[in-house]
């Protein structure tokens, strides 16, 4: 757990940029840190791996205040990723993956081992390995920039705007590993970004913050989505957060009516069209989000989405009044 | 011309040696005291604009003032090399020290503090990674302080001591073209032969610089 005891930073300018923030990030949880450009989200990532140091108040990893220790042995223990890599471009992919456990004291041997068990984690083939960072796309640096940061398997991570340089494809395929890679290491995971549906999306828990650097709310993605604490809070996670909330709640717990003889099947029993010859436009099945319901009934040219089971056989159908009675369900509920 | 050649050939060997010398023994000393000097202008910014005066200032005095105050200076005799070895070791150090600052300067701040990030003491960084990124810069002015100096240690016959420049003078005197030719010839193929050495050294040393962004 890294806590953030009524941090203060004033930089010598006279600005403050992170003012009397006290919150805790959850150990082997991501927490996004999002908010407006210059709200101090950068200064407060930096201040956990004494990059910055706090004009005042205390942070602490596991209890342990990062005051009291020797600056390069902590970040040792720290994985760092920053926009644009900032990979050594005098160095190979795999020794650019190398560098901390080498400065551990790793053998040059023992850490291109490993390097390259790391690359492949990233999903980059051993191919790229003898690479310099010149040679690479942004994405594919960007996956080395994790790799690096991963090498010496650190406890914490910090990443400072690691998906912004590249493309929104791109980024939505550095998303889904991250995702993966997360669910695999369960890293604490201090995570920087000014995009809130990034934030809502690969946060376990999401802060933002405001001009001045003053916390405007903490809590999990629906939370913030379903309670903003303010009309800043409430602004800033956009107008379509209602829509946005239901990505977090499954189809499990909605009804749904039998079939009818108007959607024909095929022998197998899944679904092919409706009788008129209109598509079905899409199924889901009890694990999709309520968005991706709401999304096939509006889109249904008949008002009525198609639930399938694993097989893909069809079991249950929603109209969407019957959406809209459940949608308001769900909300008196909260 | 083959006669002038094989009549004097240990003359001009003797000159030709003790250019070599002359010229390159200062670049491997002024490159020695540079790193630590152009290093200082960047770890104390504040020394930065000082630096790069002095150096400007240092490089602007004519190299015949240089050889002929230094004696004085030095309490060295007037013939001695070693006025030219320390004029020299001057330009050397003028030159080399702000291409090391420039070259430190030049290093992507984005990779100086991922290093930092990472956990390299400030040491360590510099030789591990700083140095290293500012190679092409610091190898660029290196060819220049040497080439330059092969044609300054010339200027040295001027006032008695001078490689090759000696056969210059000793043309002149005479009303003798070959000397000069010889002179000329072998002074150019020296700056030549230095100066790919050290484009293949930055070869071999900065193999990374090969591959620019997207020409992979
Ligand atoms: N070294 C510095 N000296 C003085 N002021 C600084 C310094 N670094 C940052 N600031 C100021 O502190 C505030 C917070 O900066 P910070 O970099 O933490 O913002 P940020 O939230 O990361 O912004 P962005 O989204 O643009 O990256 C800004 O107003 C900035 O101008
Ligand atoms: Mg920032």
């Amino acid at each position: 757990m890294i806590t953030f005891d009524d941090v203060v930073k004033v930089y010598p300018g006279g600005s403050t940029a992170v003012d009397h923030l006290s919150l805790e990030l959850p150990t082997g949880k991501t927490t996004v840190f999002v908010g407006p450009s210059g709200c101090g989200k950068t200064t407060s990532l930096r201040m956990i791996n004494r990059m910055i140091n706090p004009t005042s108040g205390r942070i602490l990893i596991d209890g342990q205040d990062v005051a009291g220790q020797d600056d390069a042995l902590l970040r040792r223990k720290i994985g760092y990723v920053i926009q644009h890599a900032g990979l050594f471009p005098h160095r190979t992919v795999l020794d650019n993956v190398a560098t901390v456990p080498m400065l551990l004291g790793k053998s040059r041997k023992e850490a291109r081992t490993a390097a390259l068990g790391l690359l492949e984690r990233v999903g980059l083939s051993a191919e790229f390995a003898s690479r310099y960072p010149a040679q690479l796309s942004g994405g594919q640096q960007q996956r080395v920039g994790v790799a690096r940061a991963l090498a010496a398997d650190p406890p914490v991570m910090l990443m400072d705007e690691p998906f912004s340089a590249v493309d929104p494809v791109v980024r939505e395929g550095l998303h889904r590993e991250f995702l993966r890679l997360q669910k695999d290491l369960g890293k604490t995971i201090a995570m920087v970004t000014h995009d809130i549906d990034e934030a809502i999306k690969l946060g376990d828990v999401v802060v933002i913050l405001r001009q001045g650097g003053k916390l405007a709310q903490i809590g999990t993605p629906q939370e913030l989505l379903d309670h903003p604490a303010d009309e800043f809070v409430a602004e800033f996670v956009g107008r379509d957060r209602g829509l946005r909330s239901l990505s977090f709640d499954t189809a499990a717990g909605l009804p749904v009516r039998p079939l009818t003889a108007d959607l024909l099947l095929d022998e197998a029993g899944r679904p092919v069209s409706w009788g008129d010859g209109e598509p079905t436009g899409g199924t889901f099945t009890v694990e999709d989000s309520l968005r991706l319901v709401t999304d096939l009934a509006i889109t249904s040219p008949v008002g009525i989405a198609v639930r399938v089971d694993a097989n893909g056989k069809a079991d249950g159908l929603v109209p969407h009044h019957d959406l809209v009675d459940h949608l308001a369900e769900r909300r008196a509920a909260k | 011309m083959s006669t002038y050649l094989s009549n004097n050939w240990e003359t001009i060997l003797t000159a030709l040696r003790q250019h070599v010398w002359l010229a390159l023994v200062p670049v491997v000393i002024g490159f020695v005291l540079a790193l630590p000097i152009g290093y200082l202008g960047v770890r104390f910014p504040w020394l930065y604009h000082p630096l790069v005066n002095t150096c400007g200032v240092l490089y602007s005095i004519p190299s015949l003032a240089l050889f002929v105050f230094l004696p004085v200076l030095l309490g060295t005799k007037i013939l001695s090399p070693l006025n030219i070895v320390v004029a020299l070791t001057i330009y050397t150090v003028a030159l080399l020290a702000r291409t090391v600052a420039d070259g430190l300067r030049s290093v992507d701040a984005l990779v100086v503090q991922s290093a930092t990030a990472m956990g390299y003491r400030r040491l360590r960084r510099l030789i591990d990674v700083e140095l290293p990124v500012a190679l092409p810069v610091i190898l660029a002015g290196l060819r220049v302080a040497t080439v330059s100096n092969i044609s300054l240690v010339s200027v040295g016959a001027l006032i008695g001591v001078g490689g090759l420049g000696q056969l210059f003078t000793r043309g002149f005197q005479l009303f003798y073209t070959q000397p000069i030719i010889v002179g000329i010839v072998l002074s150019v193929a020296l700056a030549g032969i230095c100066d790919l050495a050290i484009v293949g050294l930055q070869r071999l040393v900065t193999p990374w610089t090969r591959y620019q962004r997207g020409a992979a």
